[in-house]
Formats: C-alpha cells, structure tokens, sequence
C-alpha cells in the first residue's frame, strides 16, 4: 500500500513540476520543451513500476518495466537478430519497393488528366482497405522467410504514397505553369524543376505514413509463417511461453524503431523543403 | 461526376491484370490435377514442371487454360470465383447460418462501431484539453505521436487473450483495439481543427466579452468540424481493420479475421478471398457513409471540406 502511495506524489511532484515548467517563462525554450515530455514520460514509468508491485500484479498481465529493461539487456544478440529479420529484411526492403513502384507509377499516371482522375480515387480506396488481410495469401506464395513480409509492406505503403504524390503533382498553380511555359521548358523540365519540388511536402506526407504501416506489415505478416527469428515470430512464441517481459521487450524495439524510422523521414523533409510555410 | 469514366477504367485494367495472373499463378496445380484425369500434358513429370515457371507452362499447355479458371483451390482464385462465393455466402444463406458472411460481417462490424466512438470521444476530449491546457499539449502530444508507434495491431491477438484471461470477453477487447487505432486520427485532427480559428476571429469574440467556454461552442468547435470529419473517416477504416486482425491468431470463430484464417488453414482460398473482399466493401461503405454524413453537415454549415 505504501508504494501506491508513493506512486501518487510521484504523479503529483511530476505533473506539478510540469506545470510551472509549461506556464513558467522559459516554456517556448526548446530544452524546456523536450523536458516537459521526458519528465512526462518518466512519471508513468515510475508509477507504472511502483503499482505493479504495489499491487503485486500478476507478471502475466503487466510485466514491471525494471523487468523488462532487463530482457532487453539479457537477450540483446536475439533482439537485434529479430531487428534484422524483421526491421532491415521485412520492412525497409518492402518499403523501398513499394515507394519507388508508387513513385514510378505517380510519375506515369500524371501524364494524363484522365488517368489521375481514376488513380486518385482508387488509391484512396484501396489505402483504406485491410490490406493486412493479404499476409496469409502472400505468405502461401512466396513461403516464409522475409520475402513475403516485404511484399505485403509493399502492398501497404504503395496506396498511401501513390496518391499522396499524385496529389501532389497537381499542386501548382496555373500562374506557375505558365512561367515555366513563357521559358520555353517543356514537360520534364517543368516536372522536375516546378512541379516535383512543389510536390515534396505531400511525398513526404505519404512516406511518413508508410512509416508505421511497414513496421505493422512486417510484424503481423509473420504471425502467418517465419522462419524461427523475427519480432512477430518472438512476440507470438513468447506469449505462449507467457513471458511477458520478453513480448513488451520486442515492443519497445518496436516502437524505438517506428519513431526513429519516423523521426528519420523528418528530418529529410526539413532538409528538402526548407523552403515550405509548415518548416520555417 | 465526370471522374466516373477514369475510374471505371482504372478498374478494369486492375481487373484484366488480374484476370492474365490468375492462368500462371494456377497452373502448375492444374497440370498436376490434369495428368492425374489422365490429359496430355508436357513436360510430363511434376520434378519437371517444377524447373518450368508458371508462365512457361502456360505457353506449352494452352489446351488447360481454361480449367485454371475454375480450379476447386486456386493459389489465386478467379474473379467470377471470389463473386460467386460472395454471393452464395452473402445472398444465398440465412443471416443466422454460421457461414453466412453478413453474420460475420455483424460480429466484426458491431466492435469496430463501439471501438471507434469510445476512441473518437476520448480523442475530442484529449484534444480539447490539449488546446485549453498548455501542460497537456507539452506533455501529452508528444507521446500520443510516440504511442502510435507502437504496433498495436500486431499486440492485438495478445490484448485479446490476457483481458480474456481477466474474465473480459466478448465485444470490449475489440472494441478497445479499434478505439486505440481511431483515437489517434482524431486527436490530430480536433487539434488542428480547434486552432484553425485565426487573431482575428479570436480578438472579435474578445470585443464581444465571450467567455472560453462561448468561445468553444460558438466558434472553435463549428471550425474544426471540416478536420473532424476528415478524421473520422481516417479512423472508421482503422477502427475496422483493427478489430479484424485482432480477430486473426486468437482462434475466434466469428468475423471477417477469422473467416480469413480458416480459409487459409483449411486449404479453402475462395473463403479467405470473399472474407477480404467483403471487408473491403465494409469498409468502403464505411467511409462512403461518413462522406456524406460529411457533404450534408457542411453544407448546412455553409463550409468546404478540409
């Protein structure tokens, strides 16, 4: 009971310290504005951690996270080797894929009006499908090493990222066009010097939200058939062994890995479209 | 309107793609099944078919073209196969029959409603209280943007079976699983919405002496539902697919997850194929509804989309 306790005022020191940091005068200064979530984030998991044992909460349920740190210092070789399998293989060879064959097919699709106008419905259509339905049949395919993995991530970031670039080729002006027209540049010029900087901000869009689904389509296509290595294949094994720990281990990888992913393709969009209202 | 025609046609192009896959795809398993009935086939063996691919045999057995439309399990199924079992499954049963797909449409469908406006009312409070509270928006927006990260989909089955193992069963662990997955849409969106109101709208309502709270219900709230709607339909088909993988490896015997998984591990392709195309019309009608819901409310508005 006394740690429950303890837990309250450990919620109750952070969320006050919180507040005088987010009201305080120094609030828009940026070390300040990493703080707030840090300080946020550590409170959870010292509540978390104290009312586990507080409570004596069965480890099956809710694993204490001091227990998983430990997991993930314990069985680092097998962790990174899941990584691998999962991360490196599954995701970024799919997302690679399917992003160029979406990008390919954008380009191709924008020679027409017609065409764009069928595209853009469709892909908006199908991004809003459960594509995940998909793994068990790709799996069948193509067996089940990290092969089909990559092909189902491909599938699932090619419609977000297709008509996202679509979109975003059709976002210039007529003014703009017809500059580049009084200059006498023709369709590739004009394609690569106006509309493809001018489409970035949408690309990016697209490639941030295929950031997620590839993580996602990797991990739920292996609970179809892997080999015996990849997170998947580890969060559905341990579970069954009950090891709890093990599973929210493969989780924080995961999600470290998704905002770093994430964070990655930030970056690269700051760099490229510096020049963009939402960046300055 | 006039999109109507491309779109048509991008259709039937996707339909004739997979119209010329279905014969390569098919027909190594029909050449087996055809020296088996005794036809001519070449090459002769099943070790020699093997080294062949599935389009180089095709070309050398043009007569068994026809048979890898109608094969009984297909690697990839026909078109007018997948339709055929949608239909005997969604017009020919009895709703009540358990491989009726309108049944399993229902135990998938009522979870996703449920989950879906716990997770899009928790996302208009959170964002409320991001835009009136600044500890909130320091502290809590970052890690809503780090918790979707998380690949909840793929703990889905887990949360299933330990809230399971907590005596919870039935229409809540699903629920709870497609409410996380439209929370996060929404929040965004609320956010952005409620501060879409520019100084100078903000500053009229300051001449009139309004309160926060008329501030809230007058203006901020009317000008946000443009972003609302947007995300609605963004969490409507995650909500959906949501509850169907949390359908998948937890051995459910209802919904359009488990239909999926039974096909595939009883050999039936036609059923996993009509589950996902069936749950892909829910979710297109779906978001279609909200559409509209959407076009009527703005327009009574008098506002334009987002």
């Amino acid at each position: 009971m006394m740690l429950v306790v303890i837990a309250i005022v450990v919620w109750a020191v952070g969320w006050w310290v919180n507040v005088r940091l987010a009201n305080g005068p120094a609030s828009d200064h940026t070390g300040v504005k990493v703080l707030i979530p840090l300080i946020f984030g550590l409170t959870i998991v010292i509540v978390w951690e104290l009312l586990v044992r507080g409570f004596e909460v069965n480890p099956v349920i809710l694993p204490a996270p001091s227990a998983i740190i430990e997991r993930l210092f314990s069985e680092g070789p097998r962790l990174w080797a899941d990584f691998q399998q999962t991360i490196i293989k599954g995701a970024m060879t799919g997302y690679v894929i399917g992003g160029l064959a979406a990008f390919g097919t954008a380009i191709l699709a924008d020679r027409s009006d017609f065409l764009t106008r069928g595209i853009l419905p469709v892909g908006s259509f199908m991004a809003a499908l459960p594509i995940v339905g998909i793994a068990p049949i790709f799996v069948k395919w193509l067996g089940s090493d990290w092969e089909s993995k990559a092909a189902v991530v491909a599938v699932m970031v090619f419609f977000p990222i297709l008509v996202n670039t679509v979109a975003g080729l059709r976002d210039t002006g007529p003014m703009q066009r017809d500059l580049m027209r009084t200059y006498g540049a023709g369709y590739w010029p004009t394609l690569l010097k106006l509309r493809l900087p001018a489409a970035m901000p949408f690309i990016f869009n697209g490639l941030k939200i295929a950031t997620t689904l590839a993580l996602i389509g990797a991990i739920v296509a292996e609970f179809f058939g892997s080999p015996t290595v990849g997170m998947g294949f580890r969060i559905s094994t341990s579970f069954g062994q009950l090891a709890l720990d093990m599973v929210w281990a493969e989780i924080v990888i995961a999600a470290i890995a998704g905002s770093a992913f994430y964070g990655l393709m930030t970056l690269i969009e700051k760099r490229v479209t510096f020049w963009h209202p939402s960046q300055r | 309107m006039k999109s109507v025609l491309p779109v048509l046609t991008v259709v039937a192009a996707i339909v004739l793609f997979w119209l010329a896959a279905v014969v390569p795809m098919n027909m190594h398993l029909v050449a087996d099944q055809a020296q088996r009935d005794g036809l001519n086939v070449s090459p002769e063996t099943p070790v020699e078919r093997q080294e062949v691919s599935g389009i180089g045999l095709s070309l050398r057995n043009t007569h068994l073209i026809p048979l890898t439309y109608d094969f009984v399990r297909p690697r990839l199924p026909a078109p007018q196969q997948v339709a055929g079992e949608m239909y005997a499954t969604i017009i020919d049963k009895k709703i009540t029959s358990k491989r009726s797909l309108v049944y399993h449409g229902w135990v998938t469908l009522a979870p996703t409603l449920l989950g879906f406006f716990i997770g899009t009312g928790l996302g208009i409070l959170l964002a409320v209280g991001i835009v009136y509270s600044r500890v909130m928006d320091r502290s809590v927006m970052p890690w809503a943007i780090v918790s979707q990260t998380i690949p909840i989909l793929a703990l889905a089955p887990m949360v299933i079976v330990v809230l399971g193992s907590m005596g919870i069963q039935g229409l809540f662990p699903k629920s709870l699983i497609a409410a996380y997955l439209s929370f996060f849409p929404v929040v965004v969106g609320m956010v952005k919405g409620l501060r879409a109101p520019d100084a100078m709208q903000l500053d009229l309502l300051r001449t009139y002496n309004a309160s926060k709270s008329q501030g809230f219900w007058s203006l901020r709230l009317p000008a946000s539902m443009p972003y609302l709607f947007a995300s609605l339909k963004i969490g409507i088909a995650a909500s959906l697919i949501g509850t169907i993988v949390a359908e998948l490896p937890t051995g459910a015997k209802a919904g359009f997850g488990a239909r999926m998984l039974v096909g595939d591990q009883y050999g039936q392709p036609l059923v996993s194929w009509a589950a996902l195309f069936a749950a892909a019309l829910t979710a297109a009608a779906l978001v279609g509804l909200f559409s509209l819901i959407e076009r009527i409310t703005l327009k009574r508005m008098g506002m334009q989309a987002a």
